[in-house]
């Protein structure tokens, strides 16, 4: 990592068109960013889709990723969501080993924090899990001794929080 | 009314006053051929679709114009691209339309079929491919109106066959506006009041002005700001021609390959305005010395520009025209006084530098010829008036540093991307937008090659551009730096083995001459220049002339080997 680097979260509603997401990911290709997740959808409007990357930069660099997203014609608009002020949610799948003497530890995990049980099977759990990273670290660091098969994780989304 | 695609794209051609088209033919565009014959657009068919970029990019420079080519798929296409490259590095007004196979055929690596939208993604300002004739003549209005608009630059607009055959009812489009895309011309008032204090305060102060200042028209705007304040001024490569070279403000080019008072003068400024610049390597050299005394004023259109290689003190996101009218009413109403007293200390100090290490060469009558002198010669000959086109290497930086250039607009070059082959095409299109003016492509023999295929276009079409290979029989910019840093192990930079650019030229059914000696270059020179129709003067010159100063790649600008 580079001095001075810090995760952002970036939003950006951009023209729902073919082509429009590989102008987004090529600009952080051929500058060299980089992409730590990412995440596309179309929102209300279905002419317009919204992503959210995560970025790792430093103040300049991510001065310039800012100023080069905006210069894409198809990018309406763009907001740095790091900080308090957005709310930030990521979710994952994942499949855990539920051995006999386990499965009560699962559950009871799964309960703390708020997640579900989506698929059981004889020997694996699926458990989907929402939450900001902090809360989704945590989940994986306590489930991992018990064997985690396989994970999905979709990457951030980000809203703003609208003034009272 | 129902109008075919083919129809359609004449109709926007002709709202957009196009009055000529560089391109050539192809399976996929054989529907807008035939719709081209029913109308005066002039179209001129090239030799190589990079030539029709090339060439609609010198008539973008020289006429301020958009400049339109249209090339078939596939390796129509792919033919264009460094054509659009340099178009992009240097902000140049393009639109470029390629025919593409029919909508049902793409992605099934059908004949001439390549996806020209995403090889070209990275160097154009904008890109569409048209899958609905009814989305077509709003996409080229809006091509239109980005590639002229705010920071200009090439972009292409691919249409596939039936598309250009398909017909809809047609509705001219009034106005276009993108609700994505509004480039900022008024510059934020309160920055421009810190860069005027900042002039105020400045004891060293300087201009470095770049191609922005000639892409705004903002020459006379800049020349009246530096008389008004006396302030010396610099420029880009892509600057050259926006400040009156002979004037006596003025340093000549920074960078590389820019003069010694120039660089120098940089280092020592205290305050540094950019203008239509962005601090391209080339220029800053090793940028934790560059201006390193200066606080550094930047006015670019393109906030991207902006804080990308230098840390500047006073960002202003504008057009340069309308920055530097603003500014110009703001020194005269804040009253500056005796601001040519305070800078007389400064400027003397340039004129030092400036007498200390002069341009110059010299040349043995008896000698080889000097590429300088080919230069030097052509510039009395023309009085300065000629429209120069360069390839690039040596040949470009001696036309750079020996041909004054008083007028923007008068110096055609590939700065950013550094394309060989770009001068003879670009003179093609700069003599179609001036069919009265001088038109001389300055090459090398290493470059002229590269699109010398482009002589039968001038040839067919009889326009009078005059070819200066400055010929040392190698690729004369690496091989300085072999000969400077690699000691001299010239590894494939030696090409003694070139056509008779003579007989070349006569093959092409133009006219060459050549010059051996220094006395041959003054009169070939005039006998070229006074020949109707194009000519080719090959001047055999010192094969291991270095272009001075320079400073190599990386290190400071003030570092600089001068002889």
């Amino acid at each position: 990592m580079i001095e001075n680097e810090e995760k952002h979260v970036l939003t950006m509603l951009v023209d729902n068109k073919p082509g429009v997401l590989s102008r987004v990911v090529g600009l952080f290709s051929g500058k060299g960013f980089n992409i730590d997740s990412l995440c596309v959808a179309e929102t209300i409007d279905p002419a317009v889709s919204r992503i959210t990357i995560v970025t790792q930069a430093n103040e300049l660099v991510l001065e310039q990723i800012e100023k080069q997203l905006r210069k894409l014609i198809n990018v309406i608009k763009l907001r740095d969501m790091t900080g308090s002020r957005a709310v930030k949610r990521e979710m994952a799948l994942i499949c855990i080993r539920a051995k006999r003497e386990n499965r009560d530890e699962i559950l009871r995990l799964v309960d703390i924090f708020r997640c579900k049980i989506v698929d059981v099977g004889p020997q694996y759990y699926i458990i989907e899990a929402t939450g900001d990273r902090g809360k989704l670290e945590a989940l994986i660091h306590l489930l991992k001794p018990m064997g985690i098969k396989k994970i999905a994780r979709t990457g951030f989304i980000a809203l703003y929080r609208e003034p009272d | 009314m129902k109008l075919t695609g083919a129809q359609i794209l004449m109709k926007v051609l002709q709202e957009e006053r196009v009055d000529t088209i560089f391109g050539f033919p192809g399976g996929t565009v054989i529907d807008i051929y035939d719709e081209l014959l029913k109308t005066d657009i002039q179209h001129i068919r090239v030799r190589h679709e990079q030539g029709a970029v090339h060439a609609a990019d010198g008539y973008a420079r020289a006429s301020g114009k958009v400049g339109v080519c249209l090339v078939t798929s596939g390796p129509g296409a792919t033919n264009t691209v460094t054509g659009i490259a340099t178009a992009y590095m240097d902000s140049i007004p393009l639109v470029i339309l390629t025919g593409q196979v029919p909508t049902h055929l793409i992605g099934n690596d059908a004949f001439q079929e390549v996806d020209i939208v995403g090889i070209t993604r990275p160097c154009t300002k904008h890109n569409y491919l048209v899958t609905h004739v009814e989305d077509l003549a709003q996409i080229l209005k809006e091509a239109f109106y980005i590639a002229r608009s705010g920071r200009p630059g090439p972009v292409l607009v691919d249409i596939p066959k039936n598309v250009s055959a398909a017909k809809t009812t047609y509705k001219p489009i009034e106005g276009v506006s993108i609700k994505s895309y509004n480039p900022t011309y008024e510059p934020n008032s309160k920055q421009l009041k810190e860069a005027i204090k900042l002039i105020k305060d400045a004891q060293r102060p300087m201009i470095f002005a770049g191609g922005g200042v000639i892409l705004s028209r903002a020459s006379e705007e800049l020349t009246a700001f530096a008389r008004k304040t006396h302030i010396p001024v610099t420029m880009s490569l892509m600057g050259l021609g926006a400040f009156p070279g002979n004037d006596p403000l003025s340093l000549g080019m920074i960078g590389m390959h820019g003069t010694y008072q120039a660089n120098t003068a940089t280092a020592s400024c205290d305050l540094l305005i950019g203008i239509g610049v962005r601090f391209d390597d080339r220029v800053t050299g090793k940028t934790d010395c560059f201006a390193s005394q200066a606080k550094i004023v930047h006015i670019d259109i393109d906030p991207t520009s902006i804080r990308k290689n230098v840390t500047v003190a006073v960002p202003v996101v504008g057009d340069c025209k309308i920055c530097l009218q603003h500014l110009n009413r703001m020194i005269d109403e804040a009253e500056i006084q005796d601001l040519e007293a305070k800078l007389r200390p400064w400027l003397e100090q340039i004129d030092d530098w400036r007498k200390a290490h002069k341009l110059a060469y010299q040349q043995d009558p008896d000698g080889p010829i000097k590429p300088q002198y080919v230069v030097d010669q052509l510039y009395r000959l023309t009085n300065g008036k000629a429209l120069i086109t360069t390839e690039v290497g040596q040949n470009q930086m001696w036309a750079a540093q020996y041909y004054h250039f008083e007028k923007p607009g008068h110096f055609l070059s590939s700065g950013g991307l550094g394309t060989m082959g770009y001068g003879l095409p670009a003179a093609i299109g700069a003599q179609i937008a001036f069919p009265d003016k001088l038109v001389v492509d300055v090459a090398g023999d290493g470059s002229i090659q590269m699109n010398i295929q482009e002589m039968a276009t001038a040839v067919e079409y009889e326009l009078p551009v005059k070819i200066v290979i400055l010929n040392n029989c190698c690729l004369g910019m690496v091989r300085q730096w072999q000969q400077l840093f690699y000691g001299k192990r010239y590894s494939a930079t030696c090409m003694n083995c070139a056509p008779d650019f003579v007989l070349l030229a006569q093959a092409y059914g133009a006219t060459g001459f050549r010059a051996e000696r220094p006395s041959d270059v003054e009169p070939i020179l005039r006998k070229g220049l006074e020949t109707p129709g194009p000519v080719i003067m090959d001047f055999r010159v010192e094969k291991e002339e270095c272009v001075y100063p320079m400073v190599p790649a990386g290190a400071p600008i003030t570092e600089m080997l001068l002889a």
